[in-house]
């Protein structure tokens, strides 16, 4: 095992990629001249020519498009989009073309398209690069949408989704990248077709993803000092969600808050909650309980913004309401 | 490895007292051997085993008042390896809000219908399992909701206050066991009559063939040996049953679940006063010589308290009579989950029509309550029709 940065992992990931495929290319703003917004494709200009690691004008629609247009050419885009909020200017290559085309050709093409971007907030960059829309992208069939939490997800997940005949959608939470975690040191290719419990428990499962993972980790810490034993529940992938995971968890522990930094009214959090009150009602002992931000659009300033995002004390506030009443 | 759990004797049974343990932890256990002793409202009771195995472990203590479903002990099945058992913030159409929310807003207040308890799923069948009544239970979680740690606190107590109660009447006076079973019996027929629509059929009955057959046989044996009329009554239900098998069954749930077995419970009043109503397991299949030494048995140990837990739960169907007693009719009242009960009166000698001549004969009235969820009226007419048809052919019985 080695320590390694998200963005290192993610970097890593990336020049495993080209190496080993002639097909994969990267594109995006600014991913070649100046090593990406996050500095995950720094030096792989460099390494690989400006044929396969390409700036492009910005213009969303026009890059999405173009790599939807090059996969089903044969070629393997990893196409990358600085934020979530700026990947709705390709919603329209996104939903209709790269999400239907195999449907709609009657399997004759796939799009085998990787789409990274970075999602959440956190860094008062304010409101239109802070959202967290993936839940929007886990609505939409023909698509796999995957948050790595961890670096070795981030890796894993980006050489897994090579291997997929359809478009993937990588969301990365912008304030994972400077995050420091143990990764294997020759670290390859991982499931992406199930949830992970990071943290067993007995008494209140937590439902996150992404970001949020280490928010509901540091809650359970807190939450096992007065005795509370939370199990924290990583889904790792959106679409197609692990329902199984979450409904045995439920099963035992009988109570769920799910965690989403996306707001509450329409989110993946009631989409979870939906799974939970199907397959796990007669197990619950509670309300489900769900931590989301707050209504508004992601504030600038720093006491705001926190005050806005779900944070390990409004976990553990939530939990201690739903056990103590 | 199985839990070998303290069985419900019966639909007004909700909790047991194990007495005693007839087997040893480590003993080897047949199917049907006797491995403890528990008192319930009929009184002390012998459990068999289910299973054929080793007695792993014993889960409950003598002396102790658990509810119906309470594991008692561990038997671990031969060859099998041993193992433990184990804000929301205003939606749309509300005013704009200023950009500052509660950093955990809380959901609005869900509206519970006056006279619903605010109980949760998991809670609520917990209770059921636990025979918790959910009314007398505080709620301490989520907005005063019961939750399982309420109903488990709950349950924990009433078995409290039940052995308290236990050991204030350690001598269990002849009167305290009375009133434990009038209220048993309360429980199971107040429900019997709230739940189940009866409907009652019944005909009488030319015993004068049973009768004078019954005669002749009894000159061939002992007089220990001699049977009862009543057993021929017994062999003709369960023969009629095969015929009917839909009032051979028991409710369970919403639907009806007929019995391939035939287990006629036969009620026996008891000296002391009240009545049980064990089964003779296989009624239709033992033979009249082995009906009346089991019926004898029975009656014997219903009425020094030994009967045992198979014979308390296994009855598919009821026959009372009270002939004894003068009765001409008996209307009687359905033992839940049962779907049906047969009544017989005594036999008198009436009037009766044959060929046009008016002859004196022995006669018996039948009754049959039946469940009209699970039977009709039609159904019940060719059930006794098959008794009287049976009846006129004791040698075949």
């Amino acid at each position: 095992m080695i320590k390694m940065k998200y963005r290192e992992a993610v970097r890593a990931g990336l020049r495993e990629a080209l190496k080993s495929d002639p097909r994969v290319f990267l594109m995006g703003e600014d991913v070649g001249r100046y090593g990406g917004t996050y500095a995950c494709s720094h030096g792989l200009l460099e390494e690989f020519g400006p044929e396969r690691v390409r700036d492009t004008p910005l213009s969303e629609s026009t890059f999405v498009g173009a790599g939807i247009g090059a996969a089903l050419g044969g070629m393997r885009p990893i196409v990358e989009v600085m934020t979530v909020n700026f990947s709705l200017l390709a919603l329209d290559q996104i939903v209709n073309n790269a999400a239907t085309i195999r449907h709609m050709s009657g399997g004759q093409f796939s799009v085998p398209l990787i789409v990274r971007m970075a999602t959440g907030a956190g860094r008062q960059v304010a409101a239109q690069h802070s959202h967290s829309l993936e839940g929007w992208y886990a609505h939409i069939p023909g698509i796999k949408v995957v948050p790595p939490a961890t670096p070795a997800d981030a890796k894993g997940m980006l050489l897994s989704a090579l291997r997929e005949p359809d478009p993937v959608f990588i969301f990365e939470h912008a304030m994972l990248y400077p995050m420091e975690g143990e990764i294997e040191d020759n670290a390859g290719p991982v499931d992406i077709s199930t949830a992970a419990v990071r943290r067993p428990g007995t008494d209140v499962t937590l439902i996150t993803f992404g970001g949020s993972l280490w928010k509901a980790l540091e809650a359970a810490d807190q939450l096992a000092a007065s005795g509370i034993e939370a199990e924290v529940i990583d889904l790792r992938v959106l679409r197609p969600l692990d329902t199984p995971t979450i409904l045995a968890s439920v099963g035992k522990t009988h109570r769920a808050v799910v965690v989403d930094e996306a707001w509450r009214t329409g989110s993946f959090a009631a989409e979870i909650s939906a799974r939970i009150m199907e397959g796990a009602f007669y197990d619950l002992d509670a309300p489900v309980a769900r931590v989301c931000s707050a209504e508004v659009p992601i504030p600038y300033p720093k006491h705001l913004e926190d005050a806005a995002l779900p944070q390990a004390a409004s976990i553990v506030k939530t939990v201690q309401e739903m056990l103590h009443g | 490895m199985a839990e070998f759990v303290m069985p419900s004797l019966g639909a007004d049974m909700e909790a047991g007292t194990l007495v005693a343990w007839l087997k040893k932890p480590g003993e080897a256990v047949k199917k049907g051997d006797i491995i403890a002793e528990v008192e319930t409202d009929k009184g002390i009771i012998e459990i068999e085993s289910f299973m054929t195995g080793l007695l792993e472990k014993t889960l409950v203590e003598p002396m102790t008042k658990v509810p119906v479903g309470t594991a008692l002990a561990i038997i671990r099945e031969e060859g099998k390896p041993s193992a433990e058992p184990k804000s929301a913030l205003p939606v749309s159409g509300a005013p704009p809000q200023p950009a500052v929310a509660p950093v955990s807003p809380t959901p609005p207040a869900p509206v519970t219908e006056p006279g619903r308890l605010r109980v949760s799923p998991s809670a609520k069948q917990l209770a059921a399992e636990l025979g918790v009544d959910l009314i007398l239970v505080k709620g301490t979680g989520p907005g005063g909701g019961i939750s399982r740690a309420d109903v488990e606190a709950a349950a924990a107590q009433a078995r409290g206050e039940r052995r308290g109660a236990r050991i204030a009447s350690a001598a269990g006076s002849a009167a305290d066991r009375l009133l434990r079973m009038r209220q048993a019996i309360a429980a199971a027929m107040a429900r019997s009559k709230r739940e189940i629509p009866h409907y009652y059929v019944s005909t009488t009955i030319d015993m004068g063939k049973a009768l004078s057959w019954l005669t002749e046989e009894n000159l061939k044996r002992p007089m220990k040996d001699r049977l009862l009329y009543g057993v021929l009554l017994l062999k003709a239900v369960a023969l009629a049953l095969r015929e009917v098998p839909e009032l051979n069954a028991l409710w369970k749930g919403n639907q009806v679940v007929r019995s391939d077995a035939i287990h006629v419970g036969v009620a026996i009043s008891l000296r002391s006063g009240g009545l049980v109503a064990p089964a003779l397991h296989d009624t239709d299949r033992q033979s009249l010589d082995d009906l009346m030494r089991n019926f004898r048995d029975l009656v014997t140990r219903a009425r020094a308290g030994g009967l045992r837990s198979s014979e308390l739960s296994d009855p598919t169907i009821t026959v009372t009579s009270l002939g004894e007693q003068g009765v001409e009719s008996v209307y009687a009242v359905i033992y839940p989950p049962q779907v049906a009960i047969v009544g017989f009166g005594k036999v008198v000698e009436r009037p009766w029509v044959v060929d046009k001549q008016v002859v004196p004969r022995s006669v018996l009235t039948a009754t049959l309550s039946a469940d009209h969820r699970v039977s009709d009226g039609h159904r019940g007419g060719l059930f006794l029709a098959a008794v009287d048809r049976l009846l006129q052919e004791p040698e075949r019985l």
